[in-house]
């Protein structure tokens, strides 16, 4: 099995034709994903991906590497169950080791309100078969002896929903896992080919513009992230997403003390520990839009502080880096993808902060849909027309420590 | 680095102090017949230029005078252009 240990993820260099059956914008996760299991699932292998910079560069190689599907929406954790159970099966179906590791999922509640939630999405899990349990503080204690159960005396811990296969993965072996064996079906991956028009035939999207030249296709995916209303505005479509900027950290390299995820949404953190040992700390996003990727120290501090708070031996500890991704975000914190009232074009976005744990199942729906013209089950209730519709998925509890 | 701003009553304050109020949005207005509301609201509440550039936007001053602002800001750089 290549990966990690040989680091053989170099991609065939190829030259740019001037049409593809379907050009995927952005070499993200879920661009890859989609061109990935267009090739494999319904044979369309003349797919490119274009990348303006290099692939995982944006939210997938910036994310805190999360996997879970605690959810509270009956739409959305199915979903996440889907794209959950694809995560378990992925370093074999790709060929490439993903370094996943189930570590038992936090998620705390330091008030009786946020106990009566979270005893809720508990029982919401267990409904479709997602395995989640409420723990008092006690229990929580047990699986977690690290915590200061008082919260440096400000927020007593009450209890948590326990989500037992949360864990963590190599993001970036996703990224490269996906581009690798899409590459092996045919599927060209190009980088730093940026998109700077698409090419429009009476309403319909028919290609895009690079500075190579315009390249023709039957289909266009926009997998942009943080960027993406600079595609939209391209072909005059609206779309409810502003961009708000991300940041997390990590310390250096402790002894493998954590071997759990825990989460906090009255603290607006979570923390676990990677593979290399370093603790990693992720928030909230920041209050105001931006798309500039420069990270705070007010960032650092108050968060820093509140990691304290969780768990006191981080006092010792050094910040070793910290960084910021910028994350599109939709009004009820679930994601954007289906077809688009322009023929031809189709999205993939709305993936804040919760997207990089959806990219199998949303490379795999939006490859169905782009393959057979149809909208899969999964996604029918993420479309556009939900904002309109006063359907929105609201999932703003679960999608981060907001 | 931590974002300044420069409120138009208090002079330079780190941005902690302000809450962030957006692109600048119209009144509502009762729809029009024959205009789906549903349709209007979703425009006037949801839709938003999200420039990656110079940026029309709000702020409130809720550790200060406690008024809102209206300034310019670049999203590509974090450098306010105006004051309230």
């Amino acid at each position: 099995m290549p990966g990690l240990l040989s680091r053989d993820v170099h991609l065939p260099e190829r030259t740019l034709a001037s049409h593809y059956d379907v050009i995927v914008i952005g070499g993200g996760g879920h661009g890859l994903a989609t061109a990935y299991y267009l090739a494999k699932d319904h044979g369309v292998r003349n797919v490119a991906v274009l990348e303006r910079s290099y692939i995982g560069s944006g939210g997938t190689g910036r994310n805190t590497t999360v996997l879970r599907a605690n959810y509270k929406t009956p739409e959305t954790i199915k979903f996440y169950k889907a794209s959950f159970d694809l995560y378990r099966t992925l370093s074999a179906e790709l060929d490439y080791h993903t370094l996943r590791s189930e570590r038992g999922l936090l998620w705390m509640a330091h008030s009786e309100a946020q106990a009566n939630s979270q005893r809720e999405r508990a029982l919401q899990n267990q409904v479709y078969d997602v395995d989640t349990v409420y723990l008092n503080a006690a229990e929580v204690h047990e699986v977690c002896p690290q915590l200061d159960m008082s919260c440096g005396g400000r927020r007593p811990i009450w209890g948590a929903a326990y989500h037992l296969p949360g864990g963590i993965i190599r993001h970036d072996a996703v990224v490269w896992g996906y581009a690798t064996a899409a590459s092996r079906l045919g599927v060209q991956v190009h980088q730093g080919v940026p998109v700077t028009g698409m090419v429009m035939e009476k309403g319909r999207c028919t290609g895009v513009r690079t500075p190579s030249g315009v390249i023709s296709a039957g289909a266009v995916v926009s997998a942009v992230g943080g960027y993406v209303t600079q595609i939209t505005d391209m072909v005059g479509l609206k779309i409810p997403i502003i961009t708000h900027p991300l940041q997390a950290f990590v310390t250096q390299s402790y002894q493998p003390v954590l071997d759990r995820v825990v989460a906090s949404a009255d603290l607006h953190i979570y923390v676990s520990q990677s593979a290399r040992g370093e603790m990693l700390v992720g928030a909230e996003i920041d209050p105001y839009t931006s798309y500039s990727t420069r990270s705070t120290f007010t960032f650092a501090a108050s968060t820093a502080a509140r990691a304290i708070d969780l768990f006191p031996f981080m006092a010792k500890l050094r910040l070793l880096r910290q960084w910021t991704g910028i994350c599109d975000m939709t009004p009820d914190y679930s994601p954007l993808l289906g077809p688009t009232p322009i023929d031809g074009f189709y999205l993939s976005t709305g993936w804040g902060t919760w997207g990089f744990k959806a990219i199998p199942i949303g490379g795999k729906a939006m490859a169905e849909l782009v393959a057979t013209k149809r909208v899969p089950e999964i996604i029918a209730p993420l479309g556009l027309d939900r904002f309109a519709l006063d359907r929105c998925v609201s999932e703003r509890a679960s999608a981060g420590t907001h | 680095m931590t974002l300044k701003l420069t409120c138009p009553n208090c002079g330079p304050r780190y941005t902690t102090e302000f809450w962030f109020g957006g692109e600048p949005v119209p009144r509502a207005t009762p729809a029009a017949p024959g205009v789906d509301a549903l349709r209007a609201d979703f425009e006037r509440v949801w839709l938003r230029t999200n420039v990656a550039g110079v940026q029309s936007e709000r702020w409130f001053h809720h550790a200060g005078c406690r008024r809102w602002l209206v300034t310019e800001r670049d999203t590509r750089t974090n450098v306010f252009h105006g004051h309230g």
